[in-house]
């Protein structure tokens, strides 16, 4: 399948899927004036990975900022890959990423942690 | 606004001129580094943010201070251009269009804290709804906070203007502070709502 890859801007972050190089990572900022549409192709990446997974796969975020609309989405990402891992299309493990003074970036994870049944790691940097 | 300009007396070009360095002192003493009337849109937010990052940035400002004043901005200028209600001409309501509302905006400082502030028009019928929300978030600690944002985040659905109902809630737990809000009535119809945010200068201060 193809790989979604788009490149950062000001308000908008990178996103790398790819399943043949076992790359799934978001990083940057995201603030964009329509979340929907911004994140409506990672969303239909999703569905068709989740048809042809790799066994394993490991979410990386390394989020610098985000606004309260991008954290739902961020959020309803995170459900979706709770489903896959749940149906046993791909064991899911997210890395979170966040800068070592960053606390509030290190809650946020936690928090979805606590939403999401997948395992986290969290990576301070 | 030409009405404006006379009813503060500013008939001729010295008084308008004296108007300006006032205006000019009065910023230096309140440490306001941002203040603007106009048009809220997606570029003015990503504008805003960035000079005050810089400017944050030459004052050597602590890393988290800078996030939180960076997050508050956000959320206060997104607020407007999805939520104001405004009729004038210009502004759009559709994220196809870009979304565009009027609003003022100011960003200041003093020794112990931030201050940003933000106004925009709002119906009448609007008010006691909002002033419940804000008075509901005002009533709630840091872990009442955590647990409604995390619910919110949970049930809200992203809304047609791409906004998540989630901007107060992180603007009260960002700053630890209340919100301070006003509505000044303009009319039978509408009202002007002021919302400042207090974030301390002092990182530990709300831990």
């Amino acid at each position: 399948m193809e790989a979604l890859i788009i490149n950062k801007t000001d308000d908008t972050p990178a996103i790398h899927l790819d399943k043949a190089s076992g790359t799934f990572q978001f990083s940057g900022k995201s603030l964009p004036e329509d979340v929907t549409t911004f994140y409506a192709p990672v969303f239909k990446w999703l569905d068709e990975y989740g048809s042809a997974a790799n066994p394993e796969s490991v979410f990386i975020f390394k989020m610098t900022y985000f606004n309260t609309a991008s954290s739902k989405i961020i959020l309803d990402i995170l459900m979706r890959l709770e489903n896959l891992h749940n149906d046993g299309k791909t064991k899911v493990t997210v890395e979170w990423h966040h800068d070592e003074d960053d606390e509030d970036m290190q809650e946020a994870g936690e928090e979805y942690s606590e939403i999401v049944e997948v395992p986290f790691k969290f990576v301070a940097v | 606004m030409e009405d404006g300009v006379k009813n503060i007396g500013l008939e001729s070009k010295s008084e308008y001129m004296k108007f300006v360095v006032q205006f000019h002192h009065m910023m230096v003493d309140k440490s306001i580094t941002l203040a603007y009337e106009g048009e809220i849109t997606q570029d003015i937010t990503k504008a805003f943010t960035s000079m005050t990052e810089r400017n944050l940035d030459r004052m050597e400002e602590d890393g988290k201070i800078k996030k939180k004043v960076y997050h508050v901005m956000v959320e206060c200028l997104q607020n407007i251009a999805k939520h104001a209600d405004d009729k004038t001409e210009t502004a759009s309501d559709t994220l196809v269009d870009g979304l565009a509302k009027n609003g003022i905006f100011i960003v200041g400082s003093d020794a112990q804290e931030y201050f940003i502030t933000s106004g925009n028009s709002i119906e009448n019928s609007r008010i006691q709804e909002l002033k419940d929300l804000l008075d509901n978030i005002n009533s709630l600690d840091k872990d009442g906070l955590k647990e409604i944002y995390k619910f919110k985040m949970k049930e809200n659905a992203i809304s047609s203007k791409g906004g998540a109902g989630l901007g107060f809630i992180d603007i009260a737990r960002k700053t630890g502070n209340q919100l301070e809000y006003h509505f000044e009535p303009v009319d039978k119809n509408n009202s002007f709502f002021l919302l400042k945010s207090r974030i301390s200068r002092f990182a530990s201060a709300e831990e």
